[in-house]
């Protein structure tokens, strides 16, 4: 590559890096505010893309095409930003006092809504954009053709940079909203209404990601995938920046991009005798770049450590131990799954469905084991569950190795997968810890998607099906049994000393410290329990389904954990297991109900996060606290006439 | 002072708070009226503060009865009841430490006020305030997060005043800061009080409490033990050394 490829590629870099600082500015001013983690921006992103293009259809044409296609791109940005202010007013304004994470999993539910609004609206197809008038062609740069359109993109992306700063450190608005960033609660002692605060917060937020894809259209087509690609490659940005840092995100942005580039750019490198595929590393160099951020400097490039949050839930209530009661739901339950397969005749599907259900249970029960207990989130447990499945995969296949062998040693694979990440993990905490959980794991797929020798890549491998010992029946009653123990000692484990430890140090690490507790120790050893016990459900679903794809690891899969964690209510035992039910049947249902089904699944997680703002298995402790609400106020006033 | 006619600016009744399961305030009871300072006292853990917080509407479960200038603000958001014109400092000063002195103040800057019967209340202005607190309008330009314990005390006070209260709830104006700077924040408060201010403020140091106030009240274990004016309780070793460890 000569020196003005190279040039050429980091212009490239330029213009891309203003597409991707407007999401993520919005994205990280959102967070700073409300402390909401908008997974629906790339979702607004997308929705961008489509209105603008609708809209650039009817103004776009004749003689004021000029003004009518920038405005068209403008108009698009407003709807996007008034659709935002929409759901702040009539969602995420109900639900700023639940956990962090329901808020999380309310957006993600609008994700699933806006993807198929917008496959309702303007249909599956990808839809090509005008170019800009005047901008359609190509300026020559360096003896090459450059499209003059990116030139625009370049400005544009320091220019908002500038006004943005200019709102917030020139105007009193700005300094409210920099003062939110701080502490909400006294500016709203201080006679601020903050919900308005947050609307206009969330509008413009949404509007920058909405301008952002309007930008994008003559560049790329709008297409229905671009809301999980724009929002993964906003979490990273934002991240690398510094939550809350507009800078930052510009410069995140402009190291991503410039890394891209150049590693298109280079192509494939020989380098004595070793052949480096660059190209291939741009699906994954965006989460290397945030993993040795994170690790360095673990606040993001400009950011700074998180200020004491003080609407931190309340101090998770002790753990139960089960009463009598409890044992007898759980045997009853055990019973019904092992009278599954007695259906065959009439609902020959219950058990397959069965089958899928027992797995997702362990797989989020494992999850659970370092969210709830071990207050660790995580947005990538598909790295483990993956490394499961694909190392039976393996360990059969190319090692030969038989079957039993194979499922005792590849939920150890997982386990020392987790070890490295969770090394690193550990060290962070709350959304940054999320985030590079989701590095790893972007980092596992994008490994397994290109290593084709070993793993078939994106094809995946065929054939792996358990010894015949265990046909028919008989492998679903040993994943029962598998399941049914995994839980079991995950549930000891929490009532053991190890898992006081980890209560401990969930709820104060400082004091569980200063008692003498390692608390990063007991967390890494957490980590690495979930892993193995995410890898052992991995192992399971292979053999069930004979084959397994990189899917297994995707960001979906991940994402699908969480949501059944948080479903069925994360400080309840029970709760993923009910979550993961509900979860499988559900989607189950939905699925083959409508085509559709996004939308409507999404709709019911809106109700339940609205209706149950603890969880599935919380409605049992939320009707037990409304009995007990009035007895609670008679033993004060029996107190306070005793002393 | 007469003492007909005009009702009370701040009456609490019955008033009950708690956090999360633990049951803290019991029945308090208190009033300010117009022109007053009045010191809520006890030792640490005693409730203080929480009154406070419960009548700001800053704690999520509370019941009683709270009336400001004839309204009832039991049931409101504390936004609501900031602009009602109840001004709030906390303990812990809670500066925006990413936002300049000038910029904290405009965080609190609220619309001018009149009382009922149509007299101007007590106004002020960035300028007016840099005049009460020199050391604040020699570092306008300065961020919260540089400045000494005693200079963001000022600035918590002065950002409070900018929104131009009937009156001011104070937590704790001379915990944690130097003796110099109490000094100062008694002769602010005295200053204040001459100019018609009415303050609210919760202390532990009986000698800053007596020097400022005209009343005090007792708080011990969520409940008021006494209540009386600040020279009564001067007299009452009882109280004292029961109550306040004096």
């Amino acid at each position: 590559m000569d020196l003005y490829a190279l040039l050429a590629q980091l212009l490239n870099g330029l213009a891309e890096a203003s597409a991707l600082f407007l999401v993520a500015a919005g994205l990280s001013l959102i967070f700073g505010v409300s402390r909401i983690v908008n997974f629906a921006h790339g979702s607004f992103f997308m929705l961008g893309m489509y209105v603008a293009h609708s809209l650039i259809e009817r103004l776009g044409g004749g003689s004021w095409r000029v003004m009518g296609f920038w405005g068209a791109l403008l108009l698009a940005a407003l709807v996007v930003g008034l659709l935002g202010a929409l759901v702040e007013m009539l969602l995420l304004r109900r639900i700023y006092k639940a956990p962090e994470l329901f808020q999380l999993l309310a957006t993600f539910a609008l994700v699933l809504v806006f993807n198929d609004a917008a496959l309702w609206i303007w249909g599956p197809e990808d839809l090509l954009g005008r170019r800009a008038p005047g901008l359609a062609g190509a300026v020559q740069l360096f003896g090459r053709a450059y499209p003059s359109y990116n030139l625009v993109l370049i400005v544009v992306g320091p220019a908002i940079l500038g006004l943005l700063w200019v709102l917030l450190t020139r105007t009193r608005w700005g300094v409210m909203v920099r003062a939110a960033t701080h502490d909400r609660e006294m500016l709203g002692a201080l006679g601020v209404n903050q919900a308005w605060l947050f609307t206009g917060v969330f509008a413009l937020g949404c509007m920058l990601a909405g301008l952002g894809g309007a930008l994008q259209l003559p560049r790329e087509p709008a297409s229905l995938g671009r809301d999980l690609t724009t929002i993964g490659d906003a979490f990273v940005i934002v991240v690398v920046g510094g939550m809350g840092s507009i800078p930052g995100a510009y410069l995140a942005a402009l190291l991503i991009a410039e890394v891209k580039s150049i590693c298109i750019g280079l192509g494939t490198v020989q380098l004595a005798s070793i052949t480096i595929s660059f190209s291939k590393l741009t699906l994954v160099v965006e989460f290397l770049i945030m993993a040795v951020v994170l690790v360095v400097r673990p606040w993001g490039l400009l950011g700074r450590p998180q200020a004491t949050n003080r609407h931190a839930a309340p101090v998770e209530a002790p753990l139960r131990r089960g009463s009598g009661r409890y044992a007898v739901a759980i045997t009853v339950s055990l019973l019904a799954m092992a009278a599954l397969p007695l259906l065959n005749q009439s609902l020959p599907y219950a058990a397959v469905l069965g089958q899928d259900v027992l797995v997702a249970i362990l797989f989020v029960v494992s999850l659970h084991f370092m969210m709830g207990p071990g207050g660790m989130h995580s947005f990538g447990h598909a790295a483990y569950y993956g490394l499961g499945a694909y190392g039976a995969a393996i360990l059969v296949k190319a090692a030969g190795l038989p079957m039993p062998l194979a499922t005792l040693a590849a939920p150890l694979l997982a386990g020392l997968g987790a070890m490295l990440f969770g090394w690193f993990c550990v060290r962070l905490s709350g959304v940054y810890l999320a985030m590079l959980t989701l590095a790893f794991s972007q980092i596992v797929w994008s490994v397994v998607f290109q290593w084709d020798a070993v793993t078939g890549g994106s094809n995946g491998m065929i054939g792996i099906w358990p010894d015949e010992w265990l046909s028919g029946t008989r492998y679903y009653y040993l994943t029962l049994v598998i399941v049914a123990l995994s839980a079991y000692v995950l549930r000891r484990f929490l009532f053991a000393p190890f898992g006081y430890a980890l209560r401990a140090g969930r709820d104060s690490p400082l004091r569980a410290d200063a008692i003498g507790i390692d608390v990063k120790r007991v967390q890494w050893l957490a980590f690495v329990i979930a892993g193995v016990f995410g890898g052992l459900a991995g192992t399971i679903y292979v053999f069930s389904k004979g084959s397994v794809s990189p899917d297994v690891i995707s960001v979906g899969k991940s994402v699908d954990g969480l949501v059944m964690v948080l479903l069925g209510g994360i400080q309840a035992l029970t709760g993923p297991i009910i979550g993961a039910a509900v979860f499988g049947v559900l989607q189950d249902s939905v699925m083959r109900a409508t085509d559709y089904w996004r939308a409507l699944f999404g709709g019911i997680i809106l109700f339940l996060v609205l209706a149950f703002p603890q969880g599935l298995a919380g409605i049992s402790l939320q009707i037990r606290s409304w009995w007990q609400h009035p007895r609670m106020a008679m033993t004060a006033e029996r107190q306070e006439k005793l002393t | 002072m007469s003492d007909v006619v005009e009702p009370a600016l701040l009456e609490v009744s019955g008033l009950n708070a708690w956090y999360g399961a633990a049951h803290i305030l019991f029945d308090v009871a208190l009033q300010v009226r117009r022109g007053e300072v009045i010191s809520l006292m006890g030792r640490n853990g005693a409730g203080k503060s929480t009154t406070l917080k419960a009548i700001m509407g800053l704690l999520a479960r509370r019941d009683g009865q709270i009336r400001f200038m004839g309204r009832d603000i039991a049931a409101k958001e504390p936004f609501q009841v900031a602009r009602m014109g109840l001004g709030f400092v906390p303990e812990d000063r809670r500066i925006f430490p990413d936002l300049t002195v000038t910029e904290n103040l405009e965080t609190g800057r609220q619309q001018l006020r009149h009382w009922p019967d149509g007299s101007p209340a007590l106004n002020w202005t960035p300028d007016a305030l840099y005049e009460l607190f020199p050391n604040l309008g020699r570092m306008q330009g300065r961020r919260g997060g540089q400045m000494s314990g005693g200079e963001q005390q000022m600035l918590t006070i002065a950002r409070t005043l900018m929104g131009n209260p009937f009156l001011v709830l104070l937590d704790e104006p001379s915990e944690g800061v130097a003796p110099v700077i109490v000094e100062q924040m008694a002769h602010m408060i005295l200053s204040l009080k001459a100019r018609g201010a009415s303050i609210l403020l919760s202390e532990q140091n009986f000698h800053f409490a007596q020097l400022v106030s005209d009343r005090a009240y007792v708080l011990e274990k969520g409940q008021i033990m006494y209540e009386g004016s600040m020279r009564e309780l001067a007299e009452n070793d009882d109280i004292q050394r029961n109550y306040l460890g004096v």
